[in-house]
């Protein structure tokens, strides 16, 4: 972030240095305090034991497959989405951002019991789904769902937000190149907002990666099949301590490690 | 040949204008911020919908309110050279110069055909690798230029194409643009808010004010002729093409104009000039003025012409070499007792001159 004159000027005026230091030591050992005390608790070595051990590893890679998936899927259903919602205006369109935003205020125990309902066998989708023989609470394609539900908001706003930042001129100058909609939107749209789709998609799988409640309620915890990350940290809490912290150490490094690469994405700024 | 009739209400504005444009020649359209310029080209490239009219090139109709006929932008045969210029950012001049080519779905080997021709007539043949945001002013314009006339338009269509550019570039730019315009086939609209850019580019000229075409035609008429108190202020001024024959001491040059001489104040540029001057900084006299920074020509008063709308100030045309148009004052024109035939001198300070190249 760069400092433009004027919020020097705001800073200095408004806020006395002192406070705005002090609140920020606040704020941050609030932050850090308990990212410390997980480092701190388990060494090295045994966080590397604890990494072969078969209940992490199944939640390891449970949790990046799963994640993955339900990233794909947001990004597959939220870009048309996000596209409807940058470009035109058309009855409705508030009740659908509202929609879209909605599963990032609602507790995700919530959301898993509205996706049971939804999905159970006797769901207003799982009642047609059960006589073809398909069941998806409790199974992955449940844990993939519940991600997916949880963590869409931070694609679909984060691509509106990259496909409404791009210059209409280019569009106007697409379109007197023999450039239909499409086509414009293939080859200037798309590319100008690389940026804004991999920042959200970033911020998707961390979300997805993250998941307990939503899961928990509609995935259940069944070791090798819906049992996450979070959920392993969960129950190992109740057993293992030394356990959980390591699952918590591997996932804290990890999100922030994502997170971090998200603030160096090349920041391409085209004007 | 464009033939055009654009209704188009946007808020309160209100344009209401009919244009044509010929093969070969351009058309510049020149008025004030708002007068509707820009919306004209929207609406002839088909980037905003008519209201009411019909705009038909080359005798094939593209839209026409009265018949629900509307060609999309798309398919229009138009090119449009922005006054940012638009390059896409992301994509090489050689691929910003493809875009139309690609986006008609040619296969590779003519794209890469046209474009390099393209490229090489523009002289930037050796930027096709650069990226917009890498390139000058000057070197974006030519790009924008490529870029529109790679798809081969019928019609092509400028919005202020000299506005982005620094004062400096501003003068070269403008030389080279006109004479690539004037080799072009197609029917070219050129919008700007500059009187000197309308007398430089247009062969036609249609003065646009409130959203309507107060004064159309071609350069000697508008400067000559001009219709309206408008149309004087905007575009009533003496215009000359001449040529440097000798630099003085003290930064004067000596321009030769049809049979006659100017002397000029200010930086000298090339060998052929263009001199602007406005009919105020004309003074006439009875007898012939002393004073050696000064032009002074001697002719019969051709016509005068009271200045609408009240009369109080006369365009006085006049018989000298080269022919200059006056603009005094009615006392100035009592007191001297100016009448036409009479004989007078004019002078004109070497300063008042404005040169370009």
């Amino acid at each position: 972030m760069s400092t433009s004159p004027r919020s020097g000027a705001y800073r200095a005026a408004i806020a006395p240095a002192g406070i705005v230091a002090a609140a920020s030591a606040l704020l941050l050992a609030l932050l850090v305090l308990p990212v410390i005390s997980l480092l701190l608790r388990v060494p090295p070595g045994v966080l590397l034991e604890r990494l072969r051990s078969p209940v992490v590893t199944q939640a390891l890679w449970l949790s990046l497959l799963t994640s993955l998936a339900s990233t794909l899927l947001v990004l597959g259903l939220g870009l048309p989405v996000a596209y409807l919602l940058a470009g035109r205006r058309f009855v409705g369109k508030r009740v659908v951002e509202a929609l879209i935003d909605l599963p990032m205020v609602l507790p995700p125990t919530v959301a898993g019991v509205g996706l049971l309902l939804a999905f159970g066998r006797v769901g207003l989708v799982g009642r047609f789904l059960a006589p073809l023989g398909i069941t998806v609470p409790f199974t992955v394609a449940a844990v993939v769902l519940a991600q997916a539900f949880v963590s869409g908001p931070f694609f679909v706003n984060a691509a509106r937000a990259g496909f409404e930042a791009v210059d209409p001129q280019y569009l106007r100058a697409a379109a007197t190149l023999r450039s239909s909609a499409a086509y414009a939107f293939l080859r200037v749209v798309l590319p100008l907002s690389v940026p804004a789709l991999l920042a959200g998609a970033a911020m998707t799988w961390a979300r997805a990666l993250g998941e307990f409640g939503a899961t928990i309620t509609f995935a259940g915890n069944l070791p090798g099949v819906t049992q996450t990350m979070p959920l392993a940290v969960y129950i190992a809490l109740q057993s293992d301590l030394e356990a959980a912290v390591a699952l918590s150490v591997i996932l804290l490094i990890f999100s922030f490690t994502l997170l971090l690469a998200l603030r160096n994405l090349p920041g391409r700024t085209w004007r | 040949m464009l033939q055009a009739e654009l209704a188009k209400r946007l808020g309160t504005f209100h344009l209401d204008a009919a244009l044509s444009a010929e093969p070969g020649k351009t058309l510049v359209l020149v008025g004030e911020n708002g007068s509707g310029k820009s919306t004209i080209l929207n609406l002839l490239a088909g980037l905003i919908d008519l209201d009411r009219g019909r705009v038909a090139l080359d005798g094939v109709v593209l839209e026409d309110t009265a018949r629900g006929v509307r060609t999309p932008a798309h398919l229009r045969p138009v090119g449009f050279v922005f006054q940012e210029y638009a390059l896409f950012p992301h994509l090489s001049v050689f691929e910003n110069v493809a875009f139309g080519l690609r986006a008609q779905r040619l296969s590779h080997a003519p794209v890469t055909r046209r474009v390099r021709a393209v490229l090489d007539q523009l002289g930037i043949a050796g930027l096709a690798a650069q990226r917009p945001p890498a390139l000058s002013g000057g070197q974006r314009q030519r790009v924008a230029l490529a870029r529109a006339l790679a798809v081969e338009p019928r019609l092509l269509l400028l919005d202020e194409p000299l506005a982005a550019l620094d004062l400096q570039t501003r003068a070269q730019v403008r030389a080279e643009l006109r004479r690539r315009l004037a080799a072009l086939t197609c029917a070219t609209i050129l919008v700007t808010h500059d009187a000197h850019e309308a007398l430089l580019f247009g062969d036609q000229i249609a003065v646009l004010d409130g959203g309507r075409v107060v004064q159309m035609g071609g350069r000697d008429e508008l400067l000559r002729h001009p219709r309206s108190d408008y149309v004087a202020q905007l575009m009533g001024l003496n215009f000359f093409q001449g040529k440097v024959t000798a630099k003085e001491d003290g930064g004067v040059a000596v321009v030769e104009i049809g049979g006659g001489r100017v002397r000029v104040a200010g930086p000298v540029g090339e060998d052929q000039v263009f001199l602007v001057v406005d009919p105020r900084e004309v003074t006439l006299h009875l007898e012939a003025p002393a004073g050696s920074a000064q032009n002074v020509f001697q002719g019969p008063i051709v016509e005068m012409v009271p200045e609408p709308p009240y009369g109080d100030r006369v365009r006085v045309a006049l018989g000298t070499r080269p022919p200059l148009v006056a603009e005094v004052t009615a006392r100035a024109v009592a007191s001297l007792g100016l009448r036409e035939g009479m004989t007078v001198h004019a002078s004109v300070k070497a300063t008042a001159p404005r040169m370009f190249s």
